[in-house]
């Protein structure tokens, strides 16, 4: 059984101007161990996945349909009291922004034992040595110091090494990455990267990855989910997604990031503006950007299909080729649809 | 490329930016923000410039344009000394900045045409209302924005097309030399594309030069023609994009480029990154010598006493290491 199995995830914030359907319709489960990579733009609901999960949606936020289950216990509507349990204790998160995420007000080691404290049956002194002990791991130099000091003595690789620590400090299952290397610079992301990659082995924890940075995906995932205005594109093993994309908004990503051969030639972008979500086409939210947009794109949106047992996309492209390599057959009905 | 196209449009020579900080009641230290940095730019090219933050590549971009004052050295455009205040002004009408964050650049009380009509207005390029609103849409074809979005308010449009706004604004002194600073980092990857090949159109159609300042180092060398490393306000390596990517010699650019994520899982995977112990030191407690050192795997006791040369070690690849010879063995 995997780990966490969100189903049919519906969340939604409640605006003046309306209702935000800002993540519409996610599955995807998670093995124990695993890396899996959520990826898309502003605005495509990967954070807000993570906090549906977690249940710390701003207060006009609300999950309004679908299942999320943690080892078989169901969390929506399971109560608060659960999920006190769950968070930091089960699920933790360390967010984007290490400057703004740790208190400027309290020590290193009061907001580190404060986890502890909180979650475990340890007294004080044995919650000061996990402590230390977490700082160790996360490769901090003389703990013991670092401990009194406060956050603004940090610089940012060694606060996010913090926030780490303090995911880390009760052993969760999960560990949800928003954004972790967002901030830094690239040597230092290279540090963290690095960290989490070894201490997923050492604690054979499972981590949600959360960003825009497919390079970083590229490196540190097992599975990825590809997530467009809400909805997922496409998911799969790394290699599935990065060697065989199957939508068309996928493909567009891959074409327009900048390598060493793309050096004096034009690049690829994807044209026109990211999606309102606020007037969502009624088709397949990628049709307005897309090139190969056919009519059914505009009027229907695809059904989730498996292009093999290791990868699923949500693409009338893939219908279309199909068609065209005789795989399958169409019904002649709404042919004139595709095309 | 002609000979005269060849011709340094600007030259950079031992700029020096210090910041004095205060370290209690009446006393100050200063910051070198910039520490003696020379480099120069021929037209029709593009440098990019890469570093980590705080390592004094926007202060460089900065200085440059005179937006600070440059504590010691000489910016040289078109082979003519800027010094004077007359000499500056002149200067700005040839050259502009593209700014990082296309939120915060961006007046929002003022709307389009004004944004992208107020460096007309400062330097008294037009004579008419109507030439005005004539140059100001010319501006608004040539990035790419809609003439009928011209009274609308910045908060109107996307992070993509703010920044388009910006390049507008830089573009209506006619420059022949634009500062861009961290143009796309800010912008989502499908938009970023975008935008790196509106400058890149930009520059074949208006012959402009660039300094590109970006920590993102495939963009940079993607657009760059050559590139400059800095580390701790002093440059380490200089050379061209290929000749950088695929042989370093600063033991820091080898760093820094193993470090850059390949988007590619098995490549990533093969990687052999060189990770860096430690973080950048505070530039007001510089190390002594070699700025690196601290973090250099191969740094010798020689590395501390002397600041390393800034030589040309082949043609065009500049380096500033004491063991640039060893250690490429």
């Amino acid at each position: 059984m995997a780990l966490l199995e969100v189903k049919n995830l519906k969340t939604s914030f409640f605006t003046d101007a309306g209702e935000v359907k800002a993540v519409n319709d996610v599955s995807f489960s998670l093995d124990r161990g695993k890396v899996l990579g959520i990826v898309g733009e502003s605005g495509s609901g990967k954070s807000v996945t993570a906090y549906s999960i977690m249940q710390i949606l701003a207060g006009t936020g609300k999950i309004v349909g679908g299942s999320i289950k943690l080892d078989g216990q169901e969390l929506v509507g399971a109560g608060e009291k659960v999920m006190k349990n769950v968070r930091g204790n089960k699920i933790s998160i360390i967010f984007q922004d290490p400057m703004t995420s740790l208190n400027p007000t309290y020590t290193i080691g009061k907001q580190l034992m404060e986890a502890i404290l909180l979650h475990t049956d340890r007294d004080r002194k044995q919650a000061y040595e996990r402590a230390v002990e977490m700082l160790r791991l996360v490769n901090v130099n003389e703990p013991e110091r670092r401990m009194k000091q406060y956050p603004y003595e940090f610089s940012g690789g060694m606060r996010q090494r913090v926030m780490i620590a303090m995911a880390l400090a009760c052993e969760p299952e999960i560990l949800i990455a928003d954004e972790p290397t967002t901030a830094l610079d690239v040597t230092i992301q290279a540090q963290i990267l690095e960290l989490m990659g070894s201490l997923q082995k050492e604690l054979g924890m499972a981590i949600i990855m959360i960003t825009h940075d497919l390079g970083v995906v590229a490196q540190i995932c097992d599975e990825v989910v590809v997530m467009y205005a809400g909805s997922i594109c496409e998911q799969g093993t790394a290699d599935e997604i990065f060697y065989h994309p199957c939508h068309e908004y996928t493909k567009g990503l891959m074409r327009s990031i900048p390598t060493a051969d793309t050096a004096g030639t034009k690049l690829q972008p994807i044209t026109g503006t990211p999606i309102d979500l606020l007037n969502m086409p009624k088709g397949c939210p990628f049709a307005p950007r897309c090139d190969n947009a056919m009519k059914i794109c505009i009027h229907h949106r695809a059904e989730r299909m498996m292009i093999n047992e290791n990868h699923a996309a949500t693409c009338w492209m893939n219908v279309k080729n199909a068609v065209e390599n005789g795989e399958i057959e169409l019904d002649t009905k709404g042919g004139d649809d595709l095309g | 490329m002609t000979l005269a196209e060849k011709q340094p449009l600007i030259e950079v020579k031992h700029l020096k930016e210090y910041f004095n900080i205060s370290t209690g009641l009446f006393r100050t230290k200063p910051l070198k923000a910039v520490d003696d940095v020379s480099f120069s730019i021929n037209k029709g090219e593009t440098l990019g410039l890469v570093g980590e933050s705080g390592c004094g590549k926007t202060t460089v971009g900065r200085t440059i344009l005179h937006l600070y004052k440059p504590t010691d050295g000489e910016i040289i455009y078109e082979g003519k000394k800027i010094k004077s205040r007359e000499d500056i002004k002149a200067f700005r009408k040839k050259a502009t900045m593209v700014f990082q964050d296309p939120y915060s650049s961006l007046n929002p009380r003022m709307t389009v045409s004004d944004i992208i009509g107020e460096p007309l207005d400062v330097h008294k390029l037009v004579k008419s209302k109507k030439e005005r609103m004539e140059r100001i849409l010319e501006l608004m074809d040539y990035v790419g924005l809609n003439s009928e979005h011209a009274a609308r308010y910045a908060h109107e449009f996307s992070g993509g097309q703010r920044q388009r706004i910006g390049i507008a604004r830089s573009l209506a002194v006619n420059p022949d030399f634009i500062v861009c600073d961290e143009p796309v980092s800010a912008l989502d990857v499908s938009i970023q594309a975008q935008v790196i090949n509106m400058f890149d159109e930009l520059q074949e159609k208006l012959n402009l030069t660039y300094l590109f300042i970006a920590h993102d180092l495939l963009v940079v060398r993607h657009i760059s023609d050559r590139i400059a490393v800095m580390y701790l306000g002093r440059m380490v390596e200089l050379a061209p994009a290929a000749e950088i990517y695929d042989h370093p010699l600063h033991p820091y650019s080898q760093s820094l480029l193993s470090a850059v994520p390949v988007p590619d899982p098995k490549i990533a995977r093969a990687n052999k990154r060189i990770v860096l112990s430690g973080d950048i030191p505070s530039p007001l407690n510089a190390p002594s010598g070699c700025p690196f050192r601290t973090r250099c795997k191969y740094a010798t006791e020689k590395c501390g006493e002397a600041m390393p040369e800034f030589k040309e070690v082949s043609a065009g690849h500049f380096v500033a290491c004491h063991r640039v010879a060893e250690i490429n063995d």
